[in-house]
């Protein structure tokens, strides 16, 4: 079991809320997957830069000269934003590619959460109360944003085994469920070049749709993709630097409930995810349909 | 009527499911209301009582599971599980019900006056179910008796491995399971109709409905098949 909230702003005027809304949403579900908790937040676009989230476990050691340090490896200025055990890198996109390959040298131990225009990735071990609090997830603004609690299943209970799971540039997963042939499927990926962080079988969702989407598949199609190779239980929510995507398997055992307004679009495990969003009452209210790829994009 | 309204914004689930579950005297309340359910979990479980409860809001898991006697209603959509195992009694959801409505029911009528999604009424055992709009893939699944009565269209799967339960369906069915056929409609299965129709509020004629059955071809081991095991 596991617990995913998930929010799609459509007015803008409500952009500033997303992380507050989310928050809420994200607690609610603690009891769905009290073990770990991540959210991942799409902000904002500013042109030609790249954001690298990152994760150290001793972020006073780690962090400490990291701007400096990167910049001079890669010969350009980087910026760093502090967030507790993250850390968001800014760099322009012509060097991002370099700061990734310098950060595995200049600091092996960092772990890359995700990279993107937009995305920044936070997740821990822990209430997922907590998690939100140190990162102050309630404060962060954005145009949609995904959030998961952990109940694992299928492998350890660590930073690297929570969700979101971030396989290519600005795009993430979230998953509810378990799948069966990840083994063999994630031998295939690495094959064509994917990189996996963890045995994690969510991972290897998240690297599927990344692959079939550098095969020039759109979201849709690599969703519609994913019916036919993937085997077991799962609700997905997938983010994009567009937008988000829901996809149940056939036999739909893992609960998924949404929302729509004029303001927004949400998703949640259950209906109490979503019940203090601004509306609710007056929003039109339904369960999305088995093998059926849904998607939002601004 | 003496109504009385508990607010789980105040009240335990816990408390809100003891106070139901009291038996009740003439003196107490028969009519309650439940507000701020805000989708929680098992709310009104267990009652065992001709009480009439009403919950303004939708609920979360488990909604008025194995009810007797009481009559439940739902002013908004139900949670997976809704009525499930319910022995007796009357439970009503005005909006949408989730997956597994009405599972295992062995009385009572249920009511879902919009759409239910999958496996609505597995393993049903004597319940009757009417929904109003459309149900989900591997409905009926091992159902073993009662009536499914479907206004709307029936998902894949419909009725797979049956026993004895009847099903009803107006629109359309996407698949039948194995060993679920159409039957002949007689004019006992009219008359079922007819009462169910009306005790729930469904406009509808029993003509308009097709029959599904069992074909009772899955009851015994065939010895044919004994090499593939």
């Amino acid at each position: 079991m596991c617990g995913i909230v998930g929010l799609f702003i459509k007015d803008p005027s409500l952009r500033p809320e997303l992380g507050s809304m989310l928050t809420d949403m994200l607690i609610t579900m603690s009891d769905r997957g009290p073990d770990s908790a991540g959210i991942a937040i799409y902000g904002v676009d500013t042109d030609n830069r790249t954001k690298i989230t990152v994760q150290s476990n001793a972020p006073e050691v780690e962090f400490a000269g990291l701007d400096s340090d990167l910049g001079d490896a890669i010969s350009g200025p980087v910026s760093m934003r502090i967030n507790d055990t993250h850390a968001v890198l800014e760099m322009s996109d012509d060097i991002a590619a370099a700061a990734r390959e310098a950060l595995a040298e200049i600091r092996p131990s960092l772990r890359i959460m995700s990279a993107g225009d937009i995305i920044e990735i936070y997740k821990e071990v822990g209430l997922p109360k907590d998690v939100a609090a140190r990162f102050q997830l309630s404060q962060m603004g954005g145009s949609h944003g995904i959030g998961h609690t952990r109940m694992a299943t299928e492998s350890a209970v660590t930073t690297m085994g929570a969700h979101p799971f971030s396989t290519g540039p600005d795009q993430c997963l979230v998953h509810n469920g378990s799948l069966s042939n990840h083994n063999s499927l994630r031998r295939k990926l690495i094959r064509n070049g994917m990189v996996f962080e963890t045995d994690n079988d969510s991972e290897v969702a998240a690297a599927y749709l990344t692959d079939k989407m550098r095969q020039g598949c759109n979201l849709g199609e690599a969703m519609e993709a994913s019916l036919q190779d993937l085997d077991g239980f799962f609700t997905f929510v997938i983010g994009t630097k567009a937008g988000f995507g829901v996809l149940r398997d056939p036999i739909a055992c893992k609960p998924a409930v949404m929302a729509e307004t004029a303001q927004y679009v949400a998703f949640g495990s259950e209906y109490r995810a979503l019940v203090n969003l601004p509306g609710i009452d007056a929003a039109r209210v339904w369960e999305p349909e088995p093998a059926t790829v849904y998607f939002w994009e601004h | 009527m003496n109504l009385q309204i508990i607010d789980m914004a105040h009240v335990s689930l816990r408390e809100l499911n003891t106070t139901l579950q009291k038996p009740g005297d003439a003196s107490e309340a028969t009519n309650w209301e439940v507000i701020n359910s805000k989708g929680s979990h098992a709310i009104a479980v267990g009652l065992d009582a001709p009480i009439d409860v009403t919950i303004k809001g939708s609920t979360g898991y488990y909604c008025a599971g194995m009810n007797k006697q009481a009559t439940i209603r739902v002013k908004g959509s139900a949670g997976p599980g809704v009525a499930e195992n319910m022995m007796s009694g009357t439970v009503i959801i005005d909006g949408d019900a989730s997956q597994y409505a009405g599972a295992t029911g062995h009385g009572g009528l249920l009511v879902i006056k919009g759409n239910a999604s999958s496996r609505c009424g597995i393993s049903m055992k004597g319940i009757d179910i009417v929904v109003h709009g459309n149900i989900g893939h591997m409905s009926a699944f091992m159902a073993q008796s009662g009536n499914l009565v479907v206004l709307g269209d029936a998902g894949d799967a419909l009725g797979d491995s049956l026993y004895e339960a009847r099903l009803f369906v107006r629109g359309k069915v996407k698949s039948l399971g194995a060993d679920c056929v159409e039957k002949e409609m007689r004019p006992e299965h009219i008359a079922i109709l007819k009462d169910l129709l009306a005790r729930s509020g469904a406009d509808a004629k029993p003509e308009e409905f097709k029959r599904y059955g069992s074909a009772r071809q899955l009851y015994n081991f065939h010895i044919d098949n004994a090499s593939n095991y």
